[in-house]
């Protein structure tokens, strides 16, 4: 029954490789400008990781074919190198993939994180809610009104609690069910929670950010390509979470102008 | 061998009548038999919530006979609510991480084999272990009172984030009374487990027998005491903060809550609180939690297969001090399940490196037991199958851990499928795989009897190959963007991925009947059994030393004396291939 194991172990690992070799679960379009950077990574890790994956059963297969049902008083053996070798090993070669990917490999991270967006980025702020997003913009005037918890007023649509008769920033902020955003150019969102915890995820865009309510955060990014995307909440929020999405919108600048215009007017 | 005893008053006095002996015992022996017993009631209700989960998941306008009665608000005509979805969800984490992975491997085996590997007649403080498997057990039973209330279950998932789960009905269903509950059983399961934690700590340090030196433990031994030091310190922040979660919800506390949120078109009182610090002191908890589920079964494993292998293996001492480590790594982590919950940018990478740093000792376990397999005899039962099993299962879920240590990748794989097939692999599987091989190794020494063989391995094979068949495809549905805690899947690119999910569902049924074949072969065994031998595997350490089942006392008047390491294998003794750890026949090295 070793024998059996053995051939089982080594059945799992090809199985189990074989369709990421074949890249049959590919992962989504990129649409951003530093998507490449995230998806370098996840190769270069599936390549260390699936080389680890693989020996490690080969070995165990191996051994467990070898080393089973012998002959009662065989001799038992050793490892040649012992612990020692066996510890070197890991510290060596585990270590350096560690170094690796834990010093050289957060290019992707730092591009998101650690450079602030731009001054002339277009600012968006997007408000998730319970089971919701919206997106204001500022309006013409290029500022955003004050948000006020006590306004908001689903009824009315007034979804980011804003106060147009005293607050004139307020007065001319555009409110959107979907994320419009001109393609090539860097999108500043700010997020708002309004309830509990939600997060924002679009797959094409590799970005994934909680909505941490009572915090405000921001993501920065540039998309590359003109379609229309899912935006998903990925933080559980309650019953309606798995149908709480909106759209992100890349138009053109042409096109973007247009919808910018014809929202101001209404 | 064996010495009389110096002092000959017992921990305590030998138990009378039914209620002493069985129910409030305070013998380590029916406390741990107790956990065990609660851990496979938890297991069956876990896995049978997955069940649901799964066939609704696939089939989500199947009626499921029955299922109304179980909730008539969450199943109307028996097809399940998205609510429920999650009120199931909820469930199914809380009781698996909770009530399984941490009273199986560490509370159950550690309670009735600890003592009697250092040689001790008891725990060091036998009422406080008494008391702790009864608050674990009433921690169960409030936890199980979602169920019944009109409320049900909470449905934000084991994780209960703030402020979902802090500002009660506003929240949503589930959340007025439900999470009440479950921050009440959990507060009640920190309690309990406080005191085994010390109980374990205790006994090691100040009951081990004359010559049992700390480096005679079994690994095993090593590994629950490790594990109680991390308990010690996890469950210690844990219970305040649910103490925490229980004021802001009753008592208008705002720790968890920040000013200015409206839930349910209603201004929420609260303000001045933190959502982030209920995150940050649940994974302070919930990291090592990870390590209190898998640690034992590290130790169950690598003192099981030794004795399959009839050699030691080639360094127990690096195995003791990779599991130390990893311990000590794993207060150093926990921010890697908030990379992206807000908190500064910068400590995603201090979070990330130490992350990436466990795998170092992670490794070496790993090629201690695949290099000491090198030249062994390795004997083929069902314990070997499942010791072997867990570390084809470690090294399988270990490997994806790699991705989500580092917080740009993490961007894209957070809170997918991904997620769920690495924890459900490496902490929930190859766990439950260390509970098989303890279960099919020491039930001849609980029961005096054996576990039928063949049944045994027919468990196995379905078992292993069936987990394969439901967790390896959720990395690749990960991979796709499949995002988790869906209770259907709606968006258009899911489309060509619901067959997946659909096989997925059968191997986890499957997989789950076979688990019927394990319970009728412990309870059939149990009583009409083979009867087995005192040691019937060979085996060197004191457990072994005395009947089965062990008396109340486990070594009688006597205390016994250890001569060496416990594991003397491979090695010409008066019994065969190996030396007992009480035997003063020469062996290989004292193991000092």
């Amino acid at each position: 029954m070793g024998k059996l194991l053995g051939v089982v172990l080594v059945v799992i690992a090809l199985v189990s490789a074989y369709p990421i070799l074949k890249n049959q679960y590919p992962l989504p379009e990129d649409i951003s400008t530093h998507g490449h950077l995230i998806d370098e990574q996840l190769h270069d890790t599936m390549v260390e990781a699936g080389i680890s994956f693989i020996g490690a059963q080969l070995v165990l297969a191996f051994f467990v074919w070898s080393f089973t049902g012998r002959k009662p008083g065989s001799p038992l053996k050793d490892l040649p190198g012992g612990a020692r070798m066996l510890v070197i090993v890991a510290f060596v070669i585990v270590g350096l993939e560690v170094l690796a990917l834990g010093a050289f490999g957060q290019k992707a991270w730092a591009s998101v994180y650690f450079t602030p967006a731009k001054a002339d980025s277009l600012q968006i702020q997007a408000q998730a809610e319970q089971f919701a997003f919206y997106f204001r913009y500022a309006g013409p005037d290029g500022k955003f009104g004050q948000i006020h918890p006590e306004k908001i007023d689903e009824g009315n649509q007034n979804y980011f609690g804003l106060d147009p008769e005293n607050d004139v920033a307020a007065r001319d902020d555009i409110v959107s069910g979907e994320l419009v955003v001109p393609v090539n150019r860097e999108i500043h969102l700010m997020l708002h929670g309004k309830d509990v915890g939600h997060s924002f995820f679009v797959r094409e865009l590799r970005i994934q950010q909680d909505f941490v309510p009572g915090l405000d955060l921001s993501v920065h990014f540039t998309t590359t390509k003109i379609g229309k995307y899912e935006i998903v909440c990925t933080q559980l929020c309650g019953l309606g979470h798995y149908n709480m999405k909106a759209y992100l919108n890349v138009m053109s600048q042409a096109d973007y102008d247009n919808w910018f215009k014809q929202q101001s007017a209404q | 061998m064996s010495e009389t005893s110096a002092q000959p008053a017992h921990v305590h006095a030998p138990p009378e009548g039914f209620w002493r002996k069985h129910v409030f015992s305070l013998d380590h022996k029916v406390i741990g038999k107790q956990y065990y017993a609660l851990a496979l009631v938890a297991v069956f209700t876990g896995m049978f919530l997955s069940w649901l989960m799964r066939i609704h998941l696939v089939w989500p306008a199947a009626k499921i006979p029955g299922l109304e009665l179980m909730s008539k608000a969450g199943a109307p005509g028996g097809i399940m609510t998205p609510e429920y979805y999650l009120s199931l969800l909820t469930m199914h984490g809380t009781l698996m991480v909770f009530f399984v992975l941490t009273n199986a491997p560490f509370a159950a085996f550690g309670n009735y084999f600890l003592p009697i590997q250092v040689g001790a007649e008891d725990m060091a403080f036998p009422r406080f272990n008494m008391m702790s498997f009864w608050l674990t057990f009433l921690a169960w039973a409030v936890l199980m009172l979602a169920f019944v209330i009109p409320d049900g279950p909470p449905i934000a998932g084991w994780t209960e984030y703030t402020p979902l789960s802090a500002i009660g009905k506003d929240a949503g269903p589930g959340m007025q009374w439900g999470a009440s509950l479950w921050g009440i059983s959990i507060a009640i399961f920190c309690a309990a487990s406080l005191l085994g934690a010390l109980n374990f700590i205790a006994t090691t340090l100040d009951l081990r027998t004359k010559g049992m030196t700390l480096m005679r433990m079994p690994l095993c031994t090593w590994a629950w005491f490790i594990t109680s030091c991390i308990a010690l310190l996890a469950f210690a922040v844990l219970l305040p903060a649910c103490i925490l979660l229980i004021l802001d919800r009753h008592a208008g506390t705002s720790f968890f809550i920040p000013g200015g949120l409206v839930a349910s078109d209603r201004l929420q009182p609260h303000s001045g609180g933190s959502p982030l610090l209920w995150q940050h002191l649940f994974w302070f908890f919930g990291h090592p939690e990870v390590y209190i589920a898998i640690l034992p079964s590290m130790g169950i494993v690598s003192h099981i297969l030794i004795n399959s292998m009839r050699k030691p293996l080639l360094s127990a001492k690096v195995v003791i001090y990779s599991m130390m480590s990893i311990g000590f790594l794993s207060y150093m982590v926990w921010g890697h399940h908030m990379f992206l919950s807000g908190m500064n940018p910068m400590s995603a990478l201090a979070f990330s490196f130490p992350t990436l740093t466990i795998t170092i000792p992670a490794t070496i376990l790993t090629l201690m037991w695949l290099g000491s397999l090198y030249g062994a005899n390795i004997q083929i039962n069902s314990a070997s199958l499942f010791a072997l099993g867990f570390i084809s299962m470690f090294v399988s879920g270990g490997v994806s851990g790699f991705f989500l240590a580092q917080p740009s990748i993490d961007i894209y794989l957070h809170a997918t499928y991904f997620v769920v097939g690495h924890f459900h692999m490496v902490m929930g599987v190859a766990s439950l795989f260390g509970v098989f091989t303890g279960t099919y190794f020491w039930f001849p020494k609980m029961t005096g009897r054996y576990m039928n063989e063949g049944l045994g391995k027919l468990h196995f094979w379905i078992t292993f190959i069936g987990t394969y068949c439901i967790f390896m495809p959720f990395h690749y549905l990960g991979l796709v963007g499949n995002i988790r805690r869906y209770q259907s899947f709606v968006d258009d690119f899911m489309a060509p991925y619901i067959p997946l999910h659909k096989f997925i569902t059968i191997a986890a049924l499957i997989t789950g009947a076979a688990q019927f074949i394990f319970l009728y072969n412990l309870i059939h065994s149990r009583f009409w059994g083979k009867p087995a031998p005192e040691n019937p595997w060979n085996a060197t350490s004191l457990e072994w030393t005395i009947p089965s089942p062990p008396p109340w006392n486990n070594f009688g008047d006597k205390h016994p004396v250890v001569y060496h390491d416990p594991y003397q294998y491979g090695v010409k003794g008066s019994g065969g291939d190996f030396v007992m750890q009480d035997s003063p026949e020469p062996a290989k090295g004292s193991g000092d």
